[in-house]
């Protein structure tokens, strides 16, 4: 994959139906360039979250695109990361 | 000390099923009116709102049903809930809601879905309405249990009015609505949430921007009124000498006759509003979010300006424009500590160019003494009438020409489409406002065009009585797309001639109201008067030429300063 454009967020969500819908929903209608999603339940406290990665092909809407993602109500946190050594370069091998 | 005769509420039980449960969650909102259509998968809410101190306003489509809350919304600044059934009945609600998102109006949407088992089954009236509502609403839920609805209500509430206010969509099974629950108490009520902090420095670097700016701009719009904001402003523009700029949305904040009043910016704005944006170094943008139809071509936009942007909204402040100072606040808050450090100045100079621009550049009002011409008409309703009245439009021409010219003097005395612009808003909107406040009257401005989408709701009107006036500038045309085809498709005119004219006055009387046609009155202005100052429902029919256009008018993705003029008279 080019890396130039891509950007990895680590989004901290509440875990009950309709949060994949309510992110990627946000990601179709404002046309995002969305190229990778992983979700599951995280262990913890408070109980019912989730972590969401998402690997985006976006520079300059970048800043937007958090704030959009920022507003979404399930959403109670997003950080970005390096794409190094994160869950998508990790499962590389799995998409060739 | 507790008192056990009056203290009941920790040791009672209440026992009621999911839709009592809605209904009593509504009541403790202050909910007093639900506008809403029934059907198959909410009767079980019906049966309960019998026993209820709500009043149901029975529409005769969803889309009306969505639009009536939301007038009662735009009057009052409260929540309003409307109710429909599943599959047609909440996709007909769809149009409503998703304007509601567009204008920030704090609309509940709440629709019946069938049974959970017989999800997914491509079941009678079965629609994925949680899928529907999702990119129009601010939130949306399927309520999968009774419990949950304890959570749901009051959230429902306190998003729909937090920030910057929206719609919400609560989507509930019939089996949820049906099921028993026991409960203790019943949660809080769901309330505005607190605003966000901001640091007062930023207010004073922004005071600090217009002190040395030399020619600076206020622009406002709808974030002012729904922070109850338009006096705070009034001082804040006064004190600083600030001509001022409404959006479409902002309109009624600053009196239409204020001194720093420069009116309506945009496509139909008047030639020196648009043209002082040209001239100024600093606009100050509150409570906007600088829509395309306000700014034209953005890279054209205010050219010299610097910009500073204060909004509730987050992801609007760099969203359009770089601003060079941003406050993410209730602007509401952010005036009111801008007043107490604010040393008034004077702007002499700056004042009189502007004065110069306006009287150089008017607004020109072909046939505004001619009661069948656009501005005619429209002023004329204006002189009979003052400033307790409310005021709705639809979408096309009329609406443009009302927004150019009625004095609007109060913030919510005006409501319009102006994100979506959706046909067939005004006379559902019309209903809401009279709804909410029955004291005043309203005078839906509509094109024959538009009340032909909602025109059902004419009999929702007259089944209350209400004091709506129902004012057709009536081309038989979609005015609106004619006169872009005229313009940008060499007059091929294509599909905007209603070949078969309606006799709205007899429709009205068809619906159980008053209709007056001005074209076969003897007395016209005498017929009008006295259908608008009397109580009660009534179309009022206006014809004017087809050939009327909206002047000035920005190309669609052209820039401001170009501006097609009309005709001088
Ligand atoms: C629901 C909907 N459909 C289509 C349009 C596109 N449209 C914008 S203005 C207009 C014509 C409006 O005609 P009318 O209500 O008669 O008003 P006029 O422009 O003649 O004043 C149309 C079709 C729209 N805004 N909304």
């Amino acid at each position: 994959m080019s890396h130039d454009r891509l950007s990895v967020l680590k989004l901290t969500v509440n875990n009950h139906p309709g949060v994949l819908s309510h992110v990627c929903g946000l990601f179709a209608r404002r046309s995002y360039n969305l190229e990778g999603v992983m979700v599951r339940p995280i262990a913890g406290n408070p109980p019912n979250r989730s972590r969401m990665w998402l690997l985006v092909n976006e520079e300059e809407r970048l800043p937007q695109l958090i704030k959009q993602t920022e507003k979404l109500i399930d959403v109670i946190n997003v950080e970005q990361h390096e794409l190094k050594d994160s869950v998508f370069e990790i499962t590389q091998q799995f998409f060739v | 000390m507790t008192n056990p005769a009056t203290d009941t509420e920790p040791c009672t039980e209440y026992r009621l099923c999911g839709s009592e449960l809605l209904i009593k969650l509504l009541e403790r909102q202050g909910i007093t009116h639900i506008i809403g259509i029934p059907g198959g998968a909410n009767l079980p809410m019906y049966d309960a709102l019998t026993r209820s101190t709500i009043k149901h306003i029975l529409a005769r489509h969803e889309q009306g049903a969505g639009f009536i809350a939301q007038g009662m919304a735009r009057a009052t600044g409260k929540a309003q809930v409307c109710f429909a059934s599943s599959g047609p009945g909440a996709s007909n609600l769809v149009t409503a809601v998703a304007d509601a998102k567009m204008d920030s109006i704090p609309l509940i949407a709440i629709t019946g879905q069938v049974h959970q088992a017989m999800i997914g089954t491509d079941a009678f009236q079965e629609i994925d309405t949680f899928g529907l509502m999702l990119p129009i609403t601010k939130h949306n839920w399927m309520v999968r249990s009774a419990k949950e609805l304890l959570e749901v209500i009051p959230q429902a509430f306190e998003i729909a009015l937090s920030g910057r206010p929206g719609p919400v969509s609560i989507d509930i099974p019939k089996d949820v609505q049906n099921q028993i629950i026991e409960i203790e108490q019943f949660p809080e009520p769901g309330v505005r949430k607190m605003n966000p902090i901001f640091d007062i420095q930023q207010v004073t670097r922004m005071l600090e921007k217009i002190r040395h700016a030399e020619r600076p701009i206020l622009m406002i719009g709808g974030g002012i009124i729904y922070a109850g904001a338009s006096k705070a402003l009034l001082q804040f523009a006064e004190q600083l000498d600030l001509p001022t700029i409404q959006t479409f949305m902002g309109l009624g904040i600053l009196p239409s006759g204020h001194p720093l009043s420069l009116g309506m910016l945009g496509m139909h704005g008047a030639p020196y509003t648009n043209l002082v944006l040209e001239e100024c170094d600093l606009v100050i943008g509150m409570g906007v979010r600088f829509d395309d139809r306000a700014t034209g071509k953005v890279a054209a936009f205010c050219p010299k300006a610097d910009i500073v942007h204060v909004d509730i909204d987050h992801s609007e402040i760099g969203k359009i424009l770089n601003p060079v100072l941003s406050i993410r606040a209730d602007v509401g808050e952010v005036l009111t500590s801008a007043n107490e450090i604010l040393e008034p100045s004077q702007r002499p100079l700056w004042r009189q160019r502007v004065a110069q621009l306006k009287e150089k550049y008017p607004l020109i009002l072909n046939g505004q003494d001619d009661l069948f011409s656009p501005y005619g008409a429209i002023k004329t309703v204006a002189s009979l009438l003052d400033d307790s009245v409310n005021i709705t439009t639809d979408v096309g021409q009329h609406q443009m020409w009302v927004a150019q010219v009625y004095p609007f003097n109060r913030p919510r005395q005006w409501a319009s489409s102006g994100g979506l612009g959706t046909m067939g808003f005004g006379l559902p909107a019309a209903i809401g406002m009279a709804l909410a406040q029955p004291e005043r009257k309203v005078i839906c401005f509509t094109g024959d065009g538009s009340l032909m989408m909602n025109i059902q709701e004419l009999a929702t009107a007259a089944e209350h009585d209400l004091d709506i006036k129902v004012v057709i500038l009536n081309n038989n045309h979609l005015g609106l797309v004619r006169q872009q085809q005229t313009l940008f498709y060499e007059k091929n005119l294509s599909a905007v001639k209603f070949k078969q004219e309606v006799d709205f006055a007899l429709t009205a009387r068809g619906m159980g109201m008053k209709g007056v046609n001005l074209a076969v009155s003897d007395n016209p202005l005498l017929d009008l008067k006295s259908a608008l100052l009397e109580q009660g429902p009534c179309v009022i029919n206006i014809p004017i030429a087809e050939t009327e256009m909206v002047f000035p008018m920005v190309a669609p993705g052209g820039a401001n300063r170009d501006m097609i003029h009309g005709q001088t008279a």
